[in-house]
């Protein structure tokens, strides 16, 4: 395969019908105590259903800020954002996604299990759906069995697994994960790495993944949006065209190493050395 | 090999008693409470030994330093009483008297110990309620916390009087004006701790909430006051001894009917010092229950929330 006929340049592509999420000409600006800090500016991003799309670039990007907005943890100072054809905190009040932070951030007085029924509880679920869910949940994640643990009773990559079941548990459509893996080392995050692909092809959930990793982006992403800073902008999109149940096998392809090569000078390119 | 381990096992006999209770708690205790026996039987010497010679001056009579540090320990009413006077007058007063009777220490403690306890009720229900307006209601931050912090810098000896007035002039007598004195001293670390608590929670945690959809009053109970329990607890601790505090100073305008207080005070009229020192010795007995009976509670809940043992 050429490298046109893996990668594909959908910046122009025409929007999708099946748009899960549709952000138009988004800028956010915060306001500081030392003047105003461009965050986003003039975003236009189109993540269609089943699709697995990293955000990828330096920190300061705003690549996590871009993963708040569609989450409605942060507003656009202006355009627009729309999830599933309704505004962004339309969508969260219909909890339309689950979110996966950067740390677990697992309540330590709860179990595991009642970690992961913690939103049920809140959406009101009846206890023995709370419990079913959980149990399928966890199986998704490889973490049945440790129901009755507390969270400091795990090591830190089963911990993020038991959030991300959590995240799972209401059956939302959309994930978003703010670099879940990002704490850990790079064995663990191998094998999350696979088990999140796994777990995407099976459940066929639309994903939006932030991180900071090369090598994870082009390993786990059907789509990689390439961002650079001040002010935090999109510069490149790149589709891949890896199969879904592909394996670790896949980073030593020369399409892999393409793909990566094409992402480091885009971050490259977008990144001024002469500050 | 096996030679080695058996002589090893022989030899090792494990570290002496001596060691191993210097290594706890229980010989630094003990270490600390001879000292203070000892520092105290100096003091009573040498506090009560100037009335002791002038005693016997003036009964012209001869005296031997044995003879004087004998009698120092048992005066009547002596500057500094020795403690076995003090433990015989507790005993007396504690196991021989009836627990109604006027004269028994167990009937002036219970007087104390119910209001300090209502009082410790309600100062930890209005600190969580005024802890809970401050962290929701942002007005109630500005205007509640700097009466909550004024209201501690009334010395309580001198506002204790008027509320004991105050409330006796509208017929609130007995138990509730000494329980409002304590309530007044133990809401202030309750609403501080739990201002403190229930914002402990992660930036992370909240914006999980956010993402649920969670409501104020979900986000309370599932986040905010699980994670405040810690805080809580350690002001229950400082709420709870300070509040006995306030049921003794409560009882002291009152006219001496009954109480730890009424003891002290009876006991400073007449000079009957063993008498305050019993007192004293029951209150600290009573707040030192108190403590570990919250400590108690504590570690049983932290428990129960998953902390690790």
């Amino acid at each position: 395969m050429t490298l046109k006929a893996v990668v594909n340049n959908v910046a122009q592509m025409p929007v999708s019908k099946d748009a899960v999420v549709d952000i138009q000409k988004l800028t956010l600006t915060f306001q500081t105590a030392d003047g105003p800090v461009y965050a986003l500016s003039d975003v236009d991003l189109t993540i269609n259903r089943g699709e697995f799309v990293s955000f990828i670039g330096p920190s300061g990007c705003g690549k996590t800020t871009l993963l708040r907005v569609i989450a409605d943890l942060e507003k656009a100072t202006s355009g627009d954002v729309s999830i599933n054809g309704v505004s962004a905190s339309e969508a969260r009040q219909n909890r339309a996604y689950g979110y996966v932070f950067q740390a677990p951030a697992l309540l330590p007085w709860r179990t595991i299990e009642r970690n992961v029924t913690l939103p049920l509880e809140i959406m009101e679920m009846t206890k023995a759906e709370r419990v079913k869910r959980a149990h399928d949940a966890l199986k998704l994640v490889e973490l049945n069995g440790f129901e009755k643990k507390f969270p400091w009773q795990l090591s830190g990559g089963m911990q993020q697994r038991a959030s991300i079941a959590r995240a799972l548990s209401f059956d939302a459509d959309l994930l978003l994960m703010d670099e879940p893996f990002g704490a850990l080392d790079e064995i663990v995050r191998d094998h999350l790495n696979e088990q999140l692909l796994k777990l995407w092809a099976r459940t066929n959930k639309t994903v939006a993944f932030v991180t900071h990793s090369i090598p994870e982006a082009v390993y786990l992403s059907s789509k990689i949006v390439v961002m650079s800073p001040r002010p935090g902008r999109i510069i490149d999109v790149i589709e891949t065209r890896f199969p879904k149940d592909r394996t670790l096998d896949i980073r030593e392809s020369p399409e892999f190493l393409e793909i990566a090569h094409r992402v480091r000078e885009g971050l490259r390119a977008g990144h001024s050395y002469d500050e | 090999m096996t030679s080695d381990s058996a002589s090893l096992s022989v030899t090792y006999a494990g570290p002496s008693l001596w060691i191993r209770m210097m290594a706890g708690t229980t010989g630094p205790v003990i270490v600390v409470l001879l000292a203070f026996v000892v520092i105290w039987h100096v003091a009573v010497i040498y506090l009560n030994a100037p009335t002791q010679i002038d005693r016997y001056n003036r009964a012209g009579q001869d005296w031997t330093a044995a003879q004087l540090i004998s009698d120092t320990m048992m005066q009547e009413r002596p500057i500094l009483p020795a403690p076995h006077q003090v433990a015989q007058e507790m005993y007396k007063t504690i196991f021989t008297v009836g627990i109604t009777s006027k004269r028994s220490l167990v009937y002036h403690s219970w007087v104390t110990l119910s209001s300090t306890l209502l009082g410790f009720g309600m100062g930890t229900f209005l600190g969580i309620l005024l802890a809970v307006g401050i962290v929701h209601v942002i007005t109630l931050e500005k205007s509640l916390m700097p009466w909550v912090i004024s209201s501690q810098t009334i010395p309580i000896l001198a506002i204790a009087p008027m509320i004991v007035v105050v409330l006796g002039a509208i017929g609130l007598k007995g138990l509730v004006p000494k329980a409002i004195i304590s309530t007044y001293l133990c809401f202030f670390p309750v609403t501080i701790g739990m201002v403190k608590g229930l914002r402990s929670p992660d930036h992370i945690q909240l914006d999980l909430m956010r993402t649920y959809n969670a409501s104020k009053w979900q986000t309370f109970w599932a986040l905010r006051w699980p994670s405040a329990m810690p805080f809580l607890f350690a002001s229950l601790k400082v709420a709870i001894a300070i509040s006995l505090v306030g049921a003794i100073v409560g009882e002291l305008p009152t006219g001496a009917q009954a109480g730890l207080g009424a003891r002290l005070l009876a006991g400073s009229y007449y000079g009957q010092t063993i008498q305050i020192w019993s007192a004293l010795f029951t209150a600290a007995f009573i707040a030192g229950m108190m403590v570990y009976g919250v400590g108690r509670m504590e570690r049983r809940v932290l428990e129960r929330m998953g902390a690790r043992p």
